[in-house]
């Protein structure tokens, strides 16, 4: 039962397949972000997975402790989670416009329409 | 006192006056500062490639805000990023020295500031990627250039633009993101984030199925980001329907940055041995490469509209540029580096010779570009230069890098892949001389719009179109340059 | 002046005179003076080389290196220095020849013809003066380029379809070939010059030799070897002084002058002979050189059927240089020679008719030659110079050919040649034989079928010149004969 030992990875194996389904499955424009969002956060739980020392505590310095966690990940994935934001909030302007401009958010219809013209 | 500083000011420059146009809001004065920039950035960029050049083991190492590597970020440039950023620099100037009338012309009043900002986060982000030495750093620069790119496409002149930008900035995202999980595997592995250290540790752990992984993610990544066929699907409709600046301008940096980004991975970090001997990277690579040559061409040949034609046609040219890559020597190696210069070159002026068209006539369909010759003479001449490159014509950029990758080819004895690498120009004949055709030799439309685009644009267009020609006549700098950087790649990293 | 900055100026005048040409668009008479006194200085530069390239002189001129080890060179050799003759001398006749048809059919663009005009001789000469492979592939290709805008002149939906076929042909083949060629050769034997003797000896063996000279033979499109030849009668689409001087003599002519070049040159003759795998380009010139001379007879119109007899008149030259030995060589050298001054003066004939009748077809020209003596007598030399009989020069190129086949043993090119001669006559008599006689009674109906009735002067003296040039170089060609004997010689060290 060695592998259940590292279920965290399993996790991230598990949201990382979930989100790009719902990826490329949705043909909902906010579906499709929701999904990104998902894949996103695996990654980000996998590097703080990395980063995990076994006994470490939080990388603080105190009086009796010898080990920490790696505190790297957490700054590195800090700035990919800005990025994540950053990447929905203009995902969800397009998506906005977008509406706005065909009148739907389902990606089948925009196809329609975007033949149409 | 500046000159040991430049590295960081490569991307310092345009990353601060962003926030200023912001902050000063009126048109002229953004569109100003936007140009300064630009024209700093790639001063900046002649005089780190020339540093270089001189520095006797050909790396310039700077480490940002004084952290030593591998803790700290470096920015290492060796004369790989010194050629890749000197030909961003060079397109971002040019193409913001064409920029006032175009803008004027497509995008509206109030978004013009936001439109200059948008644009220097974007030549920053991209010259970010080539100067820095970490591989997380290089994630954050290319999502810089993105998310900016992806503004920039949004604001083309039609709705479809819109829904261009975003099925972009799905496949981008998702084309980081595996790039992210490659990195964080290497460091899982490794502990280091820093190329150079990387290049380190991670060929002893060959064959460790951790590394394996992280480098089939990051294949796929960055071959997204560098719309390496069958992942080019994002890229058709972004580069027709964003504003003809931004067209011009992506085609010319954004993909060749990815595909730079590819080499450094898997030639520093990996290494040459571990990828090319022990994974048979080339092998790979070279069916896509291939199939983009001639999937790219063939489709070109039937797009009507103009600005989609090049599209593809830049597909096709990724292909070669992979391809060059794929051959895997350190002749391939040089011919795909020096089409990656050449290729930004020709197709920068095609697109910007078709924001001419567009600025006349407000279209870039086949029909549109009917008796343009007469109407548009010398924009119709800088298309056909720019044509003749791509067809690989002699006395051309475009010729140089076909004959370096026929070389290539044939020095490894691949006959098949030189007949294949000559018969896919073929296509390219086909789809440049449509509009040739359609320039020339048909009669304008009654009340076709007539007259030369504004005179900035016009010697934009045509600067690029000389260099065309200069890289296809003197090639010591062209060659020069790819043939160090092919030799530090393969001589087992910097 | 030596050697070097000749041949410096030979490359520039026509450039300048491009420039000029266009800089004076406006003033017609301007521009015409413009293009004859580049063509006249053009002709008296390389006349001026002949004497040193005559006593064995090879000016050189080196320009820059385009990639390492690869030079944009230029060296002269008799060969060369005979094709840039032939050019630079017939483009001043064509010029004037030009100016009478141009400004008889009244034509659009002529600004633009004389521009790409000067362009197209300027890359010809560079074509005969390029000191390597390399060179002479940039020249070749600018050749195709500049002559593209001449054929599609009139810019209807006939030309742009024939233009299609003349480029898609021309540069497909030569990117496709003679570019993988010339980059296989430079890997095989590292450099590209042009070396008596050849620089693939002993780097290529078996039947590579064979599809090295495959790609070459069939990457060199302009020398019309069937079954690239479709081009060419494409071509004749073109105004007529295009067909005349481009389509008769510059552009085909650089192409066998690039066939002789490659075989004498990179192959090397004799390298090829002892190889063995050379013998099926004799057959396949043969072939062509048949099969367009029954192809010519067929044609009515009189432009394409001379253009299939340059196709034939092409595939000799071919075969003289692939029967590798040194009567072949020269004879298919001066061919060059004999065939351009013939075939031109047959050209600006078919235009005098076509300017004063405007009549295209054989069948239409019955009773031509009493209106138009002077133009159909010289049709007649012309047509007597390219069949190849004394006392006009096509005969000593033939006697030549005639000579190698009988060198190497091979009876069937001797007749072939005999043939192909008689094919010669069956196809080009006929014009001057319903010109002069067929017709019945003239006036029987109207009674001013006797008028002589000529084109300008400016098209008839240009090919009264070409016609006494025929004669001429009948009595002259043991010059041309002392000129090429080198390089025949070249091939054996």
């Amino acid at each position: 039962m060695a592998w259940l030992g590292l279920y965290n990875y399993w996790i991230v194996v598990f949201l990382m397949m979930a989100g790009l389904y719902i990826v490329i499955a949705r043909e909902n424009l906010i579906k499709k972000l929701v999904g990104l969002n998902v894949f996103q956060a695996s990654v980000f739980i996998l590097y703080i997975t990395v980063g995990k020392v076994d006994g470490g505590t939080a990388p603080i310095i105190a009086e009796g402790i010898e080990v920490y966690s790696n505190p790297l990940p957490h700054v590195l994935i800090l700035t990919a989670i800005v990025v994540g934001v950053a990447t929905t909030a203009l995902g969800l302007a397009l998506v906005v416009r977008i509406n706005e401009a065909y009148g739907t958010i389902e990606d089948d219809e925009l196809e329609e329409r975007e033949r149409e013209t | 006192m500046i000159l040991p500083h430049l590295p960081a000011l490569q991307v310092v420059v345009p990353l601060l006056a962003a926030p200023l146009c912001v902050v000063l809001r009126r048109t002229a004065v953004a569109y100003g500062l936007a140009f300064l920039a630009s024209w700093a950035a790639f001063a900046i960029s002649v005089l780190l490639l020339l540093q270089v050049l001189d520095s006797p083991g050909g790396v310039i190492s700077y480490e940002l805000g004084g952290w030593a590597p591998p803790w700290g970020i470096e920015y290492r440039i060796d004369p790989l990023n010194a050629y890749v950023m000197l030909i961003v620099a060079a397109i971002g100037a040019v193409v913001i020295t064409y920029a006032g009338p175009s803008v004027a012309r497509e995008i509206a009043e109030p978004q013009r500031y936001l439109f200059y900002t948008s644009y220097l986060l974007c030549l920053s982000g991209l010259l970010g990627v080539t100067v820095t030495g970490d591989a997380f750093n290089v994630f954050v620069f290319l999502e810089i250039s993105s998310l900016s790119s992806y503004i920039l496409i949004s604001v083309g002149a039609t709705p479809k633009a819109l829904t261009a930008a975003y099925r972009y900035l799905i496949f981008g995202t998702i084309g980081a993101t595996f790039y992210l999980i490659g990195v964080g595997l290497l460091y899982q592995m490794t502990g280091t984030l820093n190329m150079a250290d990387l290049a380190q540790r991670v060929p002893p752990l060959a064959g460790n199925r951790t590394i394996l992984v992280a480098f089939a993610f990051i294949a796929v990544g960055v071959g997204m980001k560098a719309a390496l066929f069958p992942l080019h699907i994002w890229l058709p409709n972004a580069y027709a329907y964003a504003p003809s600046v931004v067209s011009a301008f992506l085609a010319a940096t954004a993909t060749k940055v990815a595909v730079y980004v590819l080499i450094r991975v898997y030639l520093t970090i990996f290494g040459a041995e571990f990828s090319i001997a022990g994974m048979g990277i080339g092998y790979v690579f070279m069916p896509f490469a291939i199939a983009a040559m001639f999937v790219g061409s063939a489709v070109a040949i039937f797009q009507p509209d103009v600005k989609r034609m090049l599209a593809y046609s830049s597909v096709a040219q990724i292909g070669y540029i992979v391809l060059g890559f794929g051959i895997a020597t350190a002749l391939g190696v040089t011919a795909g580096i020096l089409h990656l210069f050449n290729h930004a070159l020709m197709k920068g002026s095609m697109f910007l010779a078709l924001g001419c068209v567009f600025y006349r006539t407000g279209a870039v369909t086949i029909e549109s570009m009917h008796g343009l010759a007469g109407r548009m003479p010398w924009t119709t001449a800088a298309f056909v230069g720019g044509g003749l490159g791509i067809i690989g014509v002699p006395l051309t950029a475009g010729f140089i890098s076909k004959w370096y990758l026929v070389t290539a080819a044939l020095e490894r004895g691949w006959w098949w892949l030189a007949a294949l690498i000559l018969l896919s120009s073929l296509l390219a004949i086909v789809y440049v001389w449509r509009v040739v055709e359609a320039a020339y030799f048909r009669p304008a439309p009654a009340g076709a719009p007539a007259g030369e685009a504004p005179f900035p644009m016009l010697v934009a267009t045509w600067a690029l179109v000389a260099a065309n020609v200069y890289f296809g006549l003197d090639t010591r700098l062209s060659v020069g340059v790819a043939e160090r950087a092919a030799a530090a790649l393969m001589g087992g990293g910097p | 002046m030596n050697g070097s900055c000749l041949m410096a100026a030979a490359l520039a005048i026509p450039l300048a005179g491009t420039v000029l040409i266009l800089m004076s668009d406006r003033w017609p008479n301007l521009r015409e003076a413009v293009t004859l006194a580049t063509a006249a200085s053009l002709f008296a530069v390389v006349v001026m080389l002949v004497p040193e390239v005559y006593g064995g002189g090879r000016p050189a001129l080196r320009l820059w290196e385009i990639v390492p080890g690869l030079e944009i060179a230029f060296t002269l050799e008799p060969l060369g220095m005979m094709f840039a003759c032939v050019s630079s001398g017939l483009w001043i006749v064509n010029s004037i020849y030009s100016f009478g048809y141009m400004r008889a059919k009244k034509e659009i663009h002529q600004t633009r013809f004389y521009a790409c005009f000067a362009i197209a001789i300027a890359a010809a000469v560079g074509v005969a003066m390029s000191g390597n492979m390399l060179t002479l592939f940039i020249c070749y290709e600018v050749l195709t380029l500049s002559t593209y805008p001449l054929v599609v002149h009139r810019g209807d939906e006939e030309s742009i379809r024939s233009g299609r076929v003349y480029l898609g042909l021309l540069l497909g083949t030569s990117i496709l070939f003679l570019l993988g060629a010339i980059v296989w050769t430079f890997t095989a034997a590292g450099t590209l010059d042009f070396t008596p003797g050849g620089i693939l000896d002993g780097r290529l063996a078996g039947p590579a030799i064979g599809l090295m000279l495959f790609l070459y033979m069939y990457g060199i499109g302009k020398a019309a070897l069937m079954p690239v030849h479709r081009w060419l009668p494409a071509a004749m689409v073109a105004p007529t002084p295009v067909s005349a001087l481009l389509h008769a003599v510059a552009v085909v002519k650089a192409g066998v002058f690039t066939v002789l070049k490659v075989i004498v040159y990179l192959f090397g003759a004799d390298f090829l002979r002892e190889s063995g795998y050379a013998d099926w380009l004799m057959y396949v010139a043969a072939a062509s050189l048949l099969l367009a001379s029954c192809i010519a007879l067929t044609k009515d119109d009189l432009k394409a059927r001379l253009a299939y007899s340059t196709v034939s008149q092409l595939a000799y030259v071919v075969l003289g240089a692939a029967l590798l030995v040194p009567s072949g060589i020269i004879g298919g050298a001066m061919h060059i020679a004999m065939h351009a001054m013939g075939k031109i003066t047959l050209f600006f004939c078919a235009g005098a008719i076509y300017v004063a009748t405007g009549k295209t077809e054989v069948s239409q020209m019955d009773g031509i030659g009493r209106t138009m003596p002077v133009t159909l007598t010289a049709f007649l030399i012309g047509s007597l110079s390219v069949i190849g009989l004394p006392p006009f020069g096509g005969a000593w190129s033939k006697y030549f050919l005639t000579l190698a086949s009988l060198e190497t043993g091979h009876m069937v090119f001797l007749a072939a040649l005999a043939i192909s001669t008689l094919l010669n006559v069956a196809y080009l008599m006929p014009v001057v034989a319903r010109g002069f006689f067929a017709g019945g009674p003239p006036g029987a109906g109207t009674g001013a079928g006797t008028a002589i009735r000529e084109a300008p002067a400016l098209c008839v003296v240009p090919l009264c010149v070409t016609a006494l040039g025929c004669l001429a170089l009948f009595f002259y060609a043991d010059a041309l004969y002392a000129l090429l004997l080198p390089i025949a010689a070249g091939g054996k060290p």
